[in-house]
C-alpha cells in the first residue's frame, strides 16, 4: 500500500474500498477520510456512515448550490450590489457537513464565512446577502432559525456558544435520550481564531463544564495573509489535548468524512459525553474577502493543488462512478442552480435601504431618555433638511 | 425597615431576584465557598446550589462570554467581576459583544446580563483594586451603567438591574460595602424609584452637589459641613451614569444657580463632563457660576499611601462649593 500516511487505527480496517494503489491520497496521518480527492470511497469502522442515495445527492445538491450562491454574490459584489462579500469558495463540504450534522434544535454560533452551514440550516440567502449590501447585520431571527448573528470580531462567538451550551445543561436538554430534546451547539471559526485568547477561555470553559459544544474549526489555511504557520506551531486539533477533550482531523473536503465526524461529535455531546474539537482540514479557494489579493501573498501553486482536492468534483467523481447521478438529476441541478442566481440578482436589487430613524430602534429593549432624545434631535434636523432641499435655494416661492 | 451594610443588602436583593426566578443565576471567581472576596455572595451557593452560584475558571471574558450565553438561552446571569481593574480582560465581550447583540440582532436577542463590579476606591489596597471604569461602558451604547450609595438603593436597584432587558453594569461602592442604613423591603414595585431616576438626598438652595456611588456620602457630609457654616447645599444622588437623570439635576440648579460634581472617576472626559455639557445647555440662564468638578486627576491610580490625595475629599469638595459661591 501506497498510503502509508494512514494512522494505524483508521488504517482501511476494511480494506480500502477501490484500488487505491493507483491514486496514493494525501491524507495526513489520523485524518478521517471517507472520500478522498479522486472520488474513492474509503472504510473507516470508527467514523463509517451509512447514507441512502438521496442523501448522497443531497449533499451533493446543497454544496453545488452553496458555490453557486458565492459566485453570484461574488459577482453581485463586483457589480458594485454588494460592499463586500466573503467568500466561501473551497468550503463547501466543511460547512454543508458540519451543517447537516447538526439537528434542527442544535444551536449555530457561526462566524462570517459559514454560509454553507446556514444554508443548510434553512437561512434564506438573501438574509446574507443582506449584511453585504449593507441593510443589516442578518436577516434571519436567530431565535427562530437557531443561528446565533455572524460574528466578526475572531473568537467572539466562542464563548457565548459555551454559555448557550451551559444554559442547555440547566435545561435539562442534554443526556435525556430524547433525539428531539437534547441539544448540542456547534461553534464555529477558523484557523486564525485559535490564537485568541478568548478561544482557549472557551474550549477550557467547555471542558471544565462538559458543556454540549462541538469546536468546528475550518483551517482553510489562510487567516487573510497569514499562513496557519503563523497562528500556531503544532497541528490545530492539538488543542483539544491540553484542553481536556478529544481533538479529530478530519478532511474538510470530504462531505461525508466532515458529516460522519460532527455527526457524531454532536451526538456524543447530546449525550453529555462534554465537547469535542474538530479541525476540518480544507482551503479557502478565493480571496478573504473582495477587497483582499491574495496573489501578494501565496502561491499560484498552492491553490491548483487544492483544486485538485475539490470537494464538488471529487464527490461528482464518486456519485457518478456508483451510478447515483444521471444526467436528468444534474439538468434539474443546473436549472435549480440558475433559479437560485436569478433569485439572488433580483433579491439583492430589490432590497429598500432601512429606514435611518430604525438605527435607533433596537440600542436598548427599555428606553433610554438621551438615545430617545437624540432620536427626536435626528428626526427634527432630517426634517428640516429635507424642507430645505426641497425649498431649493431660494426657499419655497422659487 | 430592616438595618444592614450595602454588601449585606446586594446579598439580600440577589437572593430575593434568585428566589422570585429560577432563571437567575450567579457566575464569577470565588462566589461560592468563600462568599465573594467582599462576602457579597456569601451562602447563597449553599441555598442554591452550584448550578446557580458558580465558581468560575478565572477569566474575565470567559465570565462575560458565557453569560451572554446562557442570556440568550433564556437565563439572567449576574456576574461578579472580582475587582474594577479586573474587568478588562472582558472588555472585548462587553463592549463587541454584550452591548451589541440586541441592536445587531434588530432586537431579536436580548442579553439581559448584569455585571456587579466593586468600583472606587479608599480601601489602600493594591494596583487595579480601586479603580473607576464607569465612563468606558456608559460611552458603549448598549449598556446601563447604574451605581447605588445606600444599602436601601442597593437592595432595590440590584433587583432591578437584573429585572432589565437589557445589560447592567453595577458599580458597587467598595469602601462603602460595610455603610450600614436603613432597607424597606417591604415596598411595592410601584414604590421603589425607578432604576435611572436621580434623587435629591438633601434640601438645598445655595447650590447643587451631585455625586453617586462612593462619593454620594462625601458630598452628604460636604453639606453638613458647610450647613455649619451657614450655606445650604442641595445634594443629588445621580445613581445611573446612563441613562443619565439630567432633568432631576436641571431643576435643581435652576433652584440654586450653581453646580459643583463629585465623583471618584476622574474628572478628564469623565461622566461629570457630560452632566456639565447638558447642564450648560439646560440651564445656561438659570447659571450663576461655571459648573465645578471634582474627582480623580488624569492619572493611573496611585499606590495606596497617597491614594488620599487623589480621591475627592472633603476639603477639595469644599474648595469647589467656595469657588463656585465666589463667581
Amino acid at each position: 500500500m501506497t498510503d502509508t500516511a494512514v494512522g494505524p487505527v483508521r488504517a482501511h480496517a476494511d480494506g480500502p474500498a477501490r484500488a487505491d494503489e493507483q491514486h496514493p491520497t494525501t491524507r495526513q496521518p489520523g485524518m478521517v477520510q471517507l472520500l478522498d480527492e479522486h472520488g474513492v470511497r474509503h472504510h473507516d469502522p470508527e467514523h463509517d456512515l451509512d447514507l441512502t442515495p438521496e442523501e448522497l445527492r443531497g449533499l451533493y445538491r446543497e454544496m453545488v448550490l452553496m458555490r453557486r450562491f458565492d459566485s453570484e454574490a461574488e459577482a453581485l459584489q463586483r457589480k458594485g450590489q454588494l460592499g463586500l462579500w466573503a467568500g466561501s469558495r473551497g468550503q463547501e463540504a466543511s460547512q454543508v457537513g458540519a451543517g447537516r450534522a447538526a439537528r434542527r434544535q442544535d444551536q449555530l454560533f457561526p462566524s462570517y464565512r459559514d454560509h454553507g452551514a446556514l444554508l443548510a440550516r434553512g437561512v434564506d440567502p438573501l438574509h446574507i446577502l443582506s449584511i453585504f449590501r449593507g441593510i443589516d447585520h442578518g436577516g434571519w431571527d436567530p431565535v427562530e432559525m437557531n443561528v446565533h448573528p455572524y460574528t466578526l470580531v475572531i473568537a467572539a462567538q466562542m464563548l457565548p456558544a459555551v454559555g448557550y451550551g451551559m444554559g442547555v445543561q440547566r435545561d435539562g436538554a442534554v443526556g435525556t435520550g430524547d433525539p428531539d430534546r437534547d441539544t448540542a451547539v456547534v461553534a464555529f471559526f477558523g484557523d486564525g481564531a485559535t490564537s485568541q485568547g478568548e478561544a482557549a477561555e472557551a474550549l477550557n470553559w467547555a471542558a471544565v463544564f462538559n458543556a454540549p459544544v462541538v469546536f468546528f474549526c475550518q483551517n482553510n489555511q489562510w487567516a487573510i495573509s497569514e499562513p496557519v504557520s503563523r497562528q500556531s506551531p503544532v497541528p490545530l486539533h492539538r488543542r483539544a489535548e491540553g484542553a481536556g477533550m478529544p481533538g479529530v482531523l478530519v478532511d474538510g473536503n470530504d462531505v461525508l468524512a466532515v458529516l460522519s465526524v460532527v455527526r457524531s461529535a454532536l451526538d456524543r455531546a447530546r449525550a453529555g459525553g462534554g465537547p469535542t474539537f474538530v479541525e476540518s482540514f480544507t482551503f479557502r479557494m478565493g480571496a478573504h474577502t473582495t477587497s483582499d489579493d491574495p496573489t501578494r501573498y501565496r502561491l499560484a501553486a498552492e491553490v491548483d493543488a487544492w483544486r485538485e482536492k475539490d470537494p464538488i468534483d471529487r464527490l461528482r467523481t464518486y456519485l457518478t462512478a456508483e451510478g447515483l447521478l444521471d444526467e436528468e438529476f444534474e439538468a434539474e441541478l443546473a436549472a435549480e442552480s440558475e433559479a437560485l442566481a436569478v433569485r439572488l440578482r433580483e433579491g439583492v436589487s430589490a432590497m429598500q435601504d432601512p429606514d435611518p430613524v430604525s438605527m435607533f430602534e433596537h440600542a436598548y429593549a427599555e428606553p433610554h431618555p438621551q438615545v430617545t432624545a437624540e432620536r427626536d434631535e435626528f428626526l427634527a434636523a432630517w426634517e428640516q433638511h429635507d424642507a430645505d432641499l426641497h425649498a431649493g435655494p431660494h426657499g419655497g416661492d422659487a | 425597615m430592616e438595618t444592614m451594610a450595602i454588601g449585606r443588602a446586594i446579598n439580600a436583593g440577589l437572593r430575593a431576584a434568585m428566589d422570585r426566578d429560577p432563571r437567575v443565576l450567579l457566575m464569577g471567581e470565588d462566589i461560592g465557598a468563600l462568599g465573594g472576596v467582599f462576602r457579597v455572595t456569601d451562602g447563597l451557593q449553599k441555598d442554591f446550589g452550584e448550578d446557580r452560584v458558580v465558581d468560575t475558571p478565572l477569566a474575565e471574558a470567559g465570565i462575560v462570554g458565557t453569560a451572554i450565553g446562557m442570556a440568550l438561552r433564556g437565563f439572567r446571569p449576574v456576574c461578579e467581576i472580582q475587582f474594577n481593574g479586573f474587568v478588562y480582560p472582558a472588555f472585548n465581550q462587553i463592549t463587541t459583544q454584550l452591548a451589541k447583540l440586541r441592536a445587531r440582532s434588530r432586537g431579536r436577542l436580548s442579553v439581559p446580563v448584569v455585571l456587579r463590579i466593586p468600583s472606587g476606591g479608599g480601601i489602600g489596597s493594591v494596583e487595579h483594586h480601586s479603580e473607576s471604569p464607569e465612563v468606558l461602558f456608559a460611552h458603549t451604547a448598549g449598556l446601563r451603567v447604574v451605581a447605588p450609595s445606600s444599602p436601601h438603593d442597593a437592595y432595590w436597584m440590584i433587583q432591578q438591574a437584573i429585572a432589565s432587558a437589557d445589560p447592567v453594569l453595577f458599580l458597587e461602592p467598595e469602601r462603602r460595602y460595610w455603610q450600614k442604613g436603613e432597607v424597606d423591603t417591604e415596598l411595592a414595585p410601584g414604590q421603589v424609584t425607578p432604576l435611572h431616576k436621580a434623587r435629591v438626598l438633601r434640601p438645598g438652595t445655595d447650590a447643587t452637589l451631585v455625586a453617586y456611588g462612593p462619593t454620594t456620602k462625601l458630598a452628604l457630609d460636604a453639606a453638613e459641613t458647610a450647613a455649619q457654616e451657614g450655606t445650604e447645599l442641595e445634594v443629588v444622588d445621580l445613581r445611573s451614569i446612563s441613562p443619565l437623570d439630567v432633568q432631576t439635576v436641571a431643576e435643581s440648579v435652576r433652584r440654586t444657580g450653581r453646580l459643583v460634581t463629585v465623583s471618584e472617576a476622574p474628572t478628564f472626559h469623565g461622566p461629570m463632563a457630560e452632566l456639565a455639557a447638558r447642564i450648560q445647555e439646560s440651564c445656561f440662564y438659570s447659571l450663576e457660576a461655571p459648573v465645578k468638578r471634582v474627582g480623580g486627576w488624569h492619572l493611573p491610580y496611585p499606590a495606596a499611601r497617597v491614594e488620599e490625595h487623589y480621591l475627592p475629599s472633603l476639603d477639595r469638595v469644599l474648595d469647589a462649593v467656595e469657588q463656585s459661591l465666589a463667581a
